[in-house]
């Protein structure tokens, strides 16, 4: 089980390598990284704060993470979020799969972003010249998680 | 029992969290946003809109007929805007 919350930046170049150092049974490595956007879900943006509900944020990660290892046979699996003040290019959010063959590694991650988004207890404040505002969640996001 | 607040349901609430003592008829989630919506305006800002608040028991999340039997934490906050 890994999961992890973290304000400063992650690697996710360092990440894989040390999941995948003196391995020989990964075949596939998948990893996803999201990051912050100049043209926030508000607008132009000069930085988002994303505020979580600390506690809750690390234990609904680790239901997510349990969920998607009893529906594909992963070999490992991380998720990193981070909370607090970002900037644009700032990394925000790493998931990565680790299976045998790609598809398992594929799909849990891909899983594991869509359920993130819609349960894990984070919310985004986007900084603009007009002042602050909180992002909205979409529509869109309950309906890529149900597809599940 | 402990309420904590997240986000703009934060803000208009005016604080994080509170200590608050809940009447004995107040059974479940949306009884609890009902009663918390008579004891001020800032509650009544803050659950105007209230089928759009989430709540979570002990750091778990439920639907708003959740029984709050037992419960020792309640929090509400937005849909969440993660990832």
């Amino acid at each position: 089980m890994a999961v992890r919350l973290q304000s400063e930046p992650f690697d996710a170049g360092a990440e894989i390598a040390r999941l995948t150092k003196g391995r020989t049974d990964v075949g596939a490595v998948v990893s996803f990284t999201g990051l912050c956007r100049a043209d926030g879900e508000t607008g132009a943006i000069s930085a988002m704060t994303l505020e979580h509900f600390p506690g809750m944020a690390e234990e609904e990660l680790g239901r997510l993470e349990t969920q998607a290892r009893e529906r594909w046979p992963l070999l490992d699996c991380l998720i990193v979020h981070r909370y607090g003040r970002l900037v644009p290019g700032d990394p925000i959010v790493l998931v990565i799969a680790l299976s045998g063959h790609r598809q398992a590694a594929f799909e849990a991650a891909n899983f594991l972003m869509d359920y993130l988004k819609t349960s894990a207890p984070f919310w985004k404040n986007e900084e603009s010249e007009s002042g602050s505002q909180w992002v909205s969640a979409k529509v869109e996001d309950d309906q890529r998680r149900n597809l599940w | 029992m402990k309420l904590r607040y997240f986000a703009w349901v934060r803000e208009r609430v005016g604080r994080g969290e509170e200590e608050r003592d809940i009447p004995p008829d107040v059974g479940s989630i949306a009884d609890l946003v009902a009663f918390l919506k008579t004891q001020g305006e800032e509650y009544e800002a803050a659950f105007e809109n209230e089928r759009v608040v989430r709540a979570a028991i002990d750091r778990i999340h439920v639907k708003p007929n959740a029984s709050i039997l037992g419960a020792q934490e309640i929090a509400f906050f937005p849909p969440m805007t993660g990832g």
